[in-house]
């Protein structure tokens, strides 16, 4: 008789019971309880991250580790060609001024962009005495770019020990060894004569017309100034509208050639009343004029 | 019937908490299937625009799992075989709760068998020219003479379907009115209550909390007819694969509730036994090929049938779909015949409409329509489930109308007497008696 199954077919398997046995059917409810599986997905594995970069991280060893390799990383950056800076231009500064500048910024080129701080550079520059304002550019790959305006002088204020350059709003620009290095520009003196350099440089200006005897303005009690002439002639001016009272002066000397005669001192300041002191031969002059005019005197 | 209300007042605070929560399952135990449906409530919509209502409350849910499994341990809509069922039950609802990606704590199960009974209940109680207030109404619920329903039977439903203030009948909320005397009719259903024991504890052993029990019938008619049926008087037959379940509806209210124990499945068995072939097979045949009406055609459509018996004769077999009809015709007639039996105790014929609804897996049958109309009367339709949001289209169906029913069940419930502060006429004397204890002990 024939075998009802052949030997090599296996039995038929049991069907699959689709139903989840209890156990399952209890893990998949848990499972699906909304607190529970934010905890699984969620605050476990964030609190595993965390804690293990903190484990890794504590170790000193390590840290000096990855310090290192951040340093690496960042250096390597800074020293690409891209970014390096190999020099600098100066523009609109003298060349005396130029080399202090150079002396100031202390940057040894090359140096990469990252090293560089305009904001710092413009702060020190802007601390010379020379340099009116200074703007800072940095070109990537190419150069620092220094563009200066210098401050202009105006004027020489001769002090007890020093002669210094100012400019028009009384800064000083650098001191200097003697007044014949500057011959073209005014003198000035006095106390407080540095607050008051634009007031000087319009005097100055309306002096045009005795340059040639103008040897320089004196502040007086840092309040007023004086207009000192050769042959120690001084015009005393007001506090206030000092140049209307210069002008008068001058004035007064194209009408009656005032300051060729023999009065040292032209006193304005009362501009009502302008008061002349004449010189000692001058008064001997004029009694004698007024003697004679009265008959008293002898020949 | 004190402690059957304590167990359905504690189903309805299950229920009340569940709809807080907002996710309720809806559990629908039948004979050849399991449905579970998760809904997920978001409160009131209120007017949806455009014309929309808000569509007899199925816009406050929406179903966001579904799953549906082969019925076991099963029969007649009772559970024989615990274990079976109770896999079931998981494995339906796990699926759900998959789709639905939520977890389910509370459900809502309804069950075909366990032999319901209609009782018609009537009370009247004296409110002397007052005005009817929520605790009159509760005491004209307690009034009713409770039925010798039987000491192994249970109350399933019991609802008010009928108010009537003096002479006035037809009311169905007489709160705020005045009269003399306060009269309602009440509808109770009692099932045994064994049955709905072992449904209680196959849900406790799946982890679930029961948040409600409604008998399959009555929300088969729920979901299957529409509300002007329900209205003006209709029977919704669920022809289901172990019991036909029947429901009659008046004013809105389910009037009258019955079960026969025959159904689809049976006339599976009547063609495995006919023909001698496997159940699966019967059952298979009979989705793919069965019919109530023979025609001409039909002799010539021949059905191959097969077979594993090794008998080649027996094997190869064919069968022309007469046969077939003719195996499950007697059956179907068999089935309608009884349901018009229920009818006519019920009496069906003295209502204003008699519209008959056929639902349930067993409807799709093809000629039904013709067949039933010609047994019940003519005013009968094939009835499918409201379309409820969220429904997938594999359960729309006339199978699934108990499901979809149970869904607008369990947001619209219907009031049951237990809704009602039961009226102790004791109290105040108790509570006066507690007091002169309390004097005496102290004083």
């Amino acid at each position: 008789m024939q075998p009802l199954r052949r030997a090599g077919i296996p039995a038929p398997e049991v069907r699959h019971d689709p139903a989840p046995s209890r156990i399952s059917y209890r893990l998949n409810r848990i499972w699906l309880s909304p607190v529970l599986r934010r905890i699984i997905t969620f605050v476990v594995p964030s609190v595993l991250v965390i804690g293990l970069i903190g484990l890794y991280i504590s170790n000193p060893n390590r840290q000096a580790v990855l310090r290192g390799w951040v340093a690496d990383i960042t250096s390597s950056i800074e020293a690409r060609p891209e970014f390096q800076i190999r020099q600098m231009s100066i523009t609109g500064a003298s060349p005396v001024l130029a080399n202090a500048i150079r002396e100031r910024v202390e940057v040894d080129f090359p140096v990469s962009w990252f090293r560089i701080e305009p904001a710092d550079i413009q702060a020190r520059i802007a601390g010379l005495d020379a340099v009116a304002d200074v703007q800072v550019t940095v070109e990537l790959g190419g150069a620092l770019n220094l563009r200066v305006t210098e401050r202009e002088p105006a004027v020489i204020w001769r002090r007890a020990f020093s002669l210094e350059m100012l400019d028009e709003t009384g800064v000083r620009i650098a001191y200097i060894d003697r007044r014949d290095g500057r011959p073209d520009l005014p003198l000035i003196t006095g106390d407080g004569a540095d607050a008051a350099v634009f007031e000087a440089m319009t005097l100055f200006e309306a002096a045009a017309p005795i340059n040639d005897r103008l040897r320089g303005l004196t502040r007086r009690g840092e309040r007023r100034w004086d207009v000192v002439l050769d042959r120690d002639q001084v015009i005393q001016l007001p506090e206030q509208e000092p140049r209307v009272a210069l002008e008068r002066v001058l004035a007064m000397q194209a009408a009656q050639d005032i300051l060729n005669r023999d009065i040292p001192v032209i006193d304005m300041r009362d501009p009502e009343r302008p008061i002349v002191r004449l010189g000692t031969e001058a008064i001997d002059y004029l009694r004698l004029t007024r003697a004679f005019e009265k008959g008293l005197a002898k020949k | 019937m004190s402690d059957l209300y304590e167990t359905q007042r504690g189903m309805r605070q299950i229920r009340k908490a569940a709809m807080q929560r907002g996710i309720v399952a809806i559990l629908d135990l039948g004979t050849s299937k399991a449905t579970c449906l998760v809904l997920r409530f978001d409160g009131d919509v209120g007017d949806m625009g455009d014309g929309v209502g808000p569509m007899a409350g199925q816009s406050q849910f929406r179903i966001i799992g579904a799953a549906t499994t082969r019925a076991r341990g099963m029969r007649h809509g009772e559970i024989e075989v615990m274990q079976e069922t109770e896999r079931a039950v998981r494995t339906v609802v796990q699926a759900a709760q998959k789709m639905a990606q939520v977890r389910v704590d509370h459900a809502i199960v309804s069950f075909s068998g366990a032999n319901p009974r209609s009782y018609g209940l009537t009370g009247e109680i004296d409110i002397n020219g007052q005005e009817v207030t929520e605790s009159d109404v509760a005491g004209v619920l307690g009034s009713c003479d409770m039925p010798d329903i039987g000491s192994h039977r249970a109350v399933l439903h019991a609802q008010p379907v009928n108010f009537a203030l003096d002479h006035r009948s037809g009311l169905s909320d007489p709160r705020g009115q005045i009269g003399n005397s306060l009269t309602t009719d009440m509808h109770l259903l009692a099932v045994d209550r064994d049955v709905v024991r072992n449904i209680l504890h196959c849900i406790k052993r799946c982890d679930l909390e029961l948040a409600g029990l409604a008998s399959s019938a009555y929300v088969s008619g729920i979901a299957a007819m529409v509300e002007d049926e329900q209205k003006l008087g209709a029977a919704c037959i669920d022809l289901g694969a172990g019991t036909t379940g029947v429901s009659i509806f008046l004013r809105g209210h389910m009037i009258y509730a019955d079960t026969v124990r025959i159904g689809g499945l049976h006339v599976s068995q009547d063609i495995s036994r006919g023909l001698g072939i496997p159940m699966t097979l019967a059952e298979r045949i009979k989705t793919v090929h069965g019919g109530l009406v023979a025609t001409g055609r039909d002799d010539r459509d021949m059905i191959e049938l097969s077979g594993e018996t090794g008998d080649w004769e027996h094997d190869r077999r064919e069968i022309s779909r007469s046969e077939l009809i003719g195996i499950m015709r007697p059956r179907v007639e068999e089935i309608l015949e009884e349901v018009r039996e229920r009818l006519d105790v019920a009496g069906f014929d003295d209502l204003p409409s008699q519209k008959i609804v056929l639902t349930g897996g067993a409807s799709q049958v093809p000629g039904l329509a013709g067949l039933a109309a010609r047994i019940l009367g003519q005013n009968v339709r094939l009835g499918r489930p409201l379309r409820v949001q969220g429904l997938p289209q594999a359960a729309t169906g006339p199978g699934f109308s108990s499901a979809v029913g149970l869904s607008l069940f369990a947001s619209h419930p219907q009031d049951e007497c237990w809704d009602f502060e039961i009226r102790d006429g004791r109290y105040p004397a108790r509570s006066l008696r507690r007091a002169v204890k309390w004097f005496k002990e102290n004083w």
